[in-house]
């Protein structure tokens, strides 16, 4: 079934990667929540059919910089965000721009899975009906087979699709939010803390899910496990403090990386 | 190395580490000394004491692997940690090459007791281990301060014991040529003169190990030529 060997998979991706042209670019982003400053000028790029990683200590600035790439900070009363983000040309700050469309093209992923109270069928068919994606039954069934399959769970659900989705497993919930983020075709996910909640177990298999998704979508996730940032990511940007402290490749940051912050955070140590 | 883990089990971990490397330097060197200063004194019984201290470096090669190896697997260490063991590992590695070297020359004592050093030959064996030793003891005590500029000045120098080693190698071919019966001896010696200058080449090693632990890269250059005896083959006329 495989035409390419995994390895083969691997390098193409790699090579794609390496020519990657900027999904998102976030040009002196800075962003306040009234008279606090959370985040400092942070110009930060995100590459195409790329996972990046964001990590760093508690507080430092990697949900709010993710909430701005969907501008999800619009729904928190007095904050502010300041500098310019891109999605391929356009400026999602802009007024022209329609932000629900926005949020279809740039999906977010949760902490804690978050399934409507709804049939698994319609936790999947929500977004696509809303934003009219199907014209009839028929379209519907087959997007809804199609992300549950790229989420990986279509073998574990296709006998139960009209039963809650609140009734899986944490796991299983987790990824039927992703399937669900996929449902509407977005070009990039972004994922909050997306394992926080998860055994080992679920948590491997949504990094596997993850790792699969980088082929079609460009990824970026906050995290608070450096092996899982080293696991699953290609890129990675530490934040300190609101500031984008260093950005570099994931094998790189892990091995040697250039910033003495990083450094100190990812070993574990301090002073 | 000014921080320290939060976790400080983690740093007596690597505290373990770094201890036992340098106690197995330290027997190291002390094997290397003493296996040529038996074989230029034929000295059996200093050799025998040599040989049966290769086993405590064998043995704490293998701890320092099997401590390595739950660090690894309990602190899943990353960037210069994770160096710094892997560091580890080939010096532990490298220092226990070394004593076997001792060792194999501590064994050509019995072999050559009955002839004897020629004194010539004794003081080209000494020089010879005096530069390889002094390598080696230099290159442990800048592990103790993983200075990367003075690990890539170690690094350099291997160059002297190079060629001392080719002009022994001279030296001991010129002995055979003019007494076959020399052969049995000398061929012992030149085994020795390789062994002592591998010791070197070791201490280059650990010298390039250190740099990479400190710094992250490989040290930049060629590291200089091994020895040129393999184009001596033409020495008679
Ligand atoms: N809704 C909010 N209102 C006020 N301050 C906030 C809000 N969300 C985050 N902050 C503050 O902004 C800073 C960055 O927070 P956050 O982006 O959540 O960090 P991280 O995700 O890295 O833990 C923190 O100091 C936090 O207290
Ligand atoms: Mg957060």
């Amino acid at each position: 079934m495989n035409m390419m060997s995994e390895s083969a998979v691997e390098k193409a991706l790699d090579q794609k990667m390496s020519d990657a042209s900027h999904k998102m670019i976030g040009k002196d982003v800075s962003v306040y929540y009234g008279e606090k400053r959370a985040l400092f000028d942070v110009n930060l790029n995100v590459r195409e059919n790329t996972v990046t990683a964001l990590i760093g200590p508690s507080g430092c600035g990697k949900s709010t910089f993710l909430r701005c790439l969907n501008r999800m900070n619009d729904t928190i009363e007095h904050c502010r965000v300041t500098g310019k983000i891109t999605l391929d040309t356009d400026d999602i700050y802009d007024q022209a721009i329609d932000v629900v469309e926005l949020r279809a093209r740039v999906g977010m992923v949760f902490q804690k899975p978050n399934p409507f109270p709804k049939t698994i069928y319609e936790n999947i068919s929500y977004g696509p009906r809303i934003h009219g994606l199907s014209k009839n039954k028929a379209d519907m069934d087959q997007i809804v087979e199609a992300s549950l399959q790229r989420a990986g769970l279509w073998g574990e659900v296709k006998d139960r699709l009209h039963e809650s989705g609140t009734g899986l497993s944490g796991g299983q919930q987790q990824r039927l939010c992703i399937a669900r983020a996929i449902a509407v075709s977005p070009e990039v996910i972004l994922m909050d803390e997306p394992c926080s909640a998860l055994d080992p177990i679920a948590t491997a298999k949504v990094e596997e899910l993850i790792h699969e998704l980088r082929a079609n979508y460009t990824i970026v996730i906050v995290t608070h496990s450096m092996q899982q940032a080293a696991r699953v990511s290609q890129r990675t940007a530490m934040f300190h403090l609101g500031q984008l402290v260093e950005e570099n490749d994931t094998d790189k940051m892990f091995t040697n990386p250039d910033d003495q912050r990083t450094q100190d955070y990812i070993m574990g140590r301090f002073g | 190395m000014a921080s320290t883990h939060i976790l400080s089990a983690y740093d007596d971990e690597l505290k373990y580490l770094s201890r036992r490397i340098s106690e197995m330097g330290g027997l190291a060197e002390q094997m290397c000394s003493d296996a040529v200063r038996a074989l230029v004194n034929s000295d059996a019984a200093l050799a025998q004491k040599v040989i049966s201290d290769d086993v405590i470096l064998d043995h704490a090669e293998r701890e320092i692997g099997d401590k390595a190896i739950i660090t690894i697997a309990r602190r899943q260490p990353v960037a210069a940690d994770l160096r710094e063991i892997v560091g580890s590992l080939r010096i532990a590695s490298d220092l226990e090459r070394v004593g076997d070297l001792g060792k194999n020359t501590a064994k050509r004592v019995i072999a050559v007791q009955g002839t004897g050093v020629p004194r010539k030959l004794a003081r080209g064996l000494e020089h010879l281990s005096d530069l390889a030793l002094v390598q080696l003891k230099d290159v442990l005590d800048v592990y103790a301060t993983r200075s990367a500029e003075k690990a890539e000045a170690i690094r350099i120098r291997d160059e002297e014991i190079d060629a001392m080693y080719t002009s022994l190698f001279r030296e001991l071919l010129t002995y055979m040529m003019e007494d076959p019966r020399n052969i049995t001896t000398c061929t012992h010696l030149l085994f020795c003169a390789k062994n002592i200058e591998r010791i070197g080449d070791h201490a280059t090693n650990i010298a390039e190990t250190i740099y990479y632990m400190t710094t992250g890269a490989q040290p930049e250059g060629d590291r200089p030529k091994d020895d040129s005896s393999n184009t001596l083959g033409a020495i008679t006329e």
